[in-house]
């Protein structure tokens, strides 16, 4: 059973609204009409006559000049309520006697099709129905058999429900202000939990918290967390937000707690006995903020080299990209860098350094090879240039050492 | 199952089910690779060749599409070197801990809880041994504990050997001698290093030798 309400072209928006206040499943059909689903709606309201002056009345209560209509297909109702002025019942069985009587512009054919049917002198919906079927499809086609089928009242179309966009938020005003983490997380896990229910029950998963916390102080405490991957464990997202609020915590007492959940699709990954060792999402996760938490986040992520000669240029990213095609070489000497490099004395004899002394480093000069002048960036305002000397002290190790600017540096040693 | 040769008549099968190669033919040679799930222990003094072993380490398990971490105590670890020895960097996740041996100890233990690693790396070479020897042993039976029974390589790179039992391989490291090419003055240069390692664990100890090229 379906119930239509067709009013003003400008109330729209409130027709939409008078219809959500009876069914979810709601179709606009044009600016001025709206159907709904009213099957369940005689347990509340009674009989189909009572449940359409039960909407009538609604729509007097809002001001609405409207007509509503039931019917037992979609279609019927629509025409019905575009068509009669006030309540109409149409019952089951007797639509084409009911709506016998309406214009075919309601039907809205087009152009060819309604000059085509005025030259026939087919004006109502009775004179179009009486047609022959076979004839019709003959002449007119399958626009003309749809629009025999309406005229009759026997359309089948399903409702096609507005779908609203999708918001997942859920917010909780405290008793009394929380001013420990402990208790605001148990608000957090009751919050958590009702989104993900009701991202589950949508299909989603969620990529992005945004938590917003109103404190005591009037201000407004904003944490937002992105994820790599779209997430729906609820001890994941309780774990980060803890996490999180223990690394940035609210200035004052929490008295009102929105979540929100950025909903996206859910991650579909393919396992495999050869698929190479990685962690899971959900759990790098977790550990990469519990890492941040005890190192700082400046320290922790993936090593990117930059587009400079400069030494020891580098950057850190927070997420790992796109796997480049670099294979396992030869061992290679490396530098194990000391940041900042340690200033040194270095005594020099007959352009050869022959001892250095800085900082845990001391000895004198066994071997050495160098100087290798290098200079950069002398086109920017961060230039550099240096000599660098490759150098075995009598310590038994051995290091790079380079002066810049008449000082003297150890920038690390080879292992 | 690795397995090494000793001599021409004798063959020692070692206990590993699962090794994950070092990328130096020589120290594979010695323990079949580095055991999956097991501390393996890397010790000797500076400029030993111990950075370009762990390196190796990392360039061979990311080359093979694993995830990898090196937890760096000293902030040591150079990017350009790493990856001019292969490591694919987007597959490291590098945890710099500024020189708090303890943070290193955590940000380990965390990794190892969490899983999913080919291999973890620990850094401890410019950690002072007398800080290094303030761990416990309680620190390293949690550490080999974490990683029994998974296919993580738990790699361990210090001055001295600290984990003694919980360590399932151990490899001294020394430098034997470094190649200088050309006369002593500006035309010298440093071709690399040649050095020695000594499996001290498990028994019998055997030696092998590898080059580190500059």
């Amino acid at each position: 059973m379906f119930a239509a309400i067709h009013g003003a072209p400008g109330d729209s928006e409130m027709l939409l609204r008078l219809a959500q206040e009876f069914s979810p499943n709601i179709e606009q059909t044009a600016a001025d009409t709206v159907a709904l689903d009213a099957d369940g709606l005689e347990r509340i309201h009674g009989l189909p006559q009572q449940i359409a002056a039960a909407v009538a009345r609604r729509a007097v209560d809002r001001g609405l000049q409207a007509s509503v209509a039931i019917a037992a297909n979609l279609d019927t109702a629509v025409h019905a309520a575009r068509g009669f002025a006030g309540v109409s019942v149409i019952p089951y069985g007797d639509e084409a006697k009911y709506l016998g009587s309406l214009p075919l512009t309601l039907l809205c054919p087009t152009p060819e099709m309604r000059e085509t049917l005025e030259r026939w002198g087919i004006r109502r919906f009775r004179d179009l129905a009486a047609l022959p079927e076979l004839g019709l499809a003959e002449r007119l086609g399958p626009e003309g058999l749809r629009l025999h089928k309406l005229a009759r009242g026997a359309g089948d179309r399903p409702l096609v429900p507005v779908k609203e966009p999708l918001h997942f938020e859920e917010e909780a005003e405290l008793d009394y202000p929380l001013e420990l983490l402990e208790p605001l997380m148990f608000v957090l896990a009751r919050l958590l939990h009702d989104l993900r229910a009701r991202l589950v029950a949508h299909g989603w998963a969620a990529n992005e918290l945004r938590l917003r916390l109103k404190l005591e102080n009037q201000g407004e405490h904003i944490r937002t967390l992105r994820f790599p991957v779209p997430m729906l464990d609820t001890k994941a997202f309780l774990k980060l937000l803890d996490l999180d609020l223990g690394a940035h915590p609210p200035p004052s007492p929490v008295v009102k707690v929105w979540l929100q959940a950025e909903p996206a699709k859910p991650r579909a990954a393919q396992t495999g006995l050869f698929i190479p060792l990685s962690p899971e999402p959900e759990k790098l996760e977790i550990t990469l903020a519990r890492l941040k938490l005890l190192v700082g986040a400046q320290n922790v992520g993936s090593p990117a080299l930059l587009d400079t000669h400069r030494p020891g240029a580098f950057q850190m990213l927070a997420r790992p990209l796109a796997p480049s095609p670099v294979g396992p070489m030869a061992p290679l000497l490396p530098l194990r860098a000391l940041r900042p490099p340690r200033t040194a004395r270095v005594q020099m004899a007959a352009g050869q350094p022959v001892h250095v002394q800085s900082e845990g480093v001391r000895g004198h000069v066994v071997a050495s090879a160098g100087p290798w002048r290098t200079s950069g960036d002398w086109w920017t305002h961060d230039p550099w240039a240096r000599d660098e000397w490759d150098v075995a002290l009598s310590d038994g190790a051995l290091y790079r050492i380079y002066s810049e600017q008449g000082r003297w540096f150890v920038d690390g040693s080879y292992d | 199952m690795g397995a090494v040769a000793l001599g021409r008549d004798f063959q020692f099968k070692v206990i590993w089910q699962q090794v994950c190669p070092s990328g130096i033919a020589g120290v594979d040679a010695l323990a079949g690779g580095l055991p999956q799930g097991c501390l393996t222990e890397i010790y000797g003094p500076a400029s030993s060749g111990r950075t370009s072993l762990m390196l190796s380490a990392l360039a061979q398990s990311t080359a093979h599409e694993n995830v990898c971490a090196l937890v760096d105590t000293n902030d040591a670890f150079d990017p350009m070197s790493a990856a001019a020895a292969g490591v694919r960097l987007e597959r490291l996740l590098w945890v710099r801990c500024g020189g708090n041996a303890e943070h290193a100890l955590k940000a380990a233990d965390l990794l190892a809880q969490s899983g999913g690693f080919g291999l973890i790396a620990m850094d401890l070479a410019d950690t002072p041994a007398i800080h290094a020897r303030r761990i416990s042993m309680t620190s390293w039976f949690r550490l080999r504990r974490a990683v029994e029974h998974t296919p993580t390589v738990l790699l361990v790179v210090e001055q001295q050997p600290l984990a003694k039992t919980c360590a399932s391989l151990t490899l001294e490291m020394r430098r034997e001698k470094s190649s200088w090419s050309g006369a002593p003055g500006c035309s010298r240069l440093l071709r690399g290093i040649r050095v020695h390692v000594d499996r001290r664990k498990p028994v019998p100890a055997l030696a092998a030798s590898f080059e580190s090229r500059w």
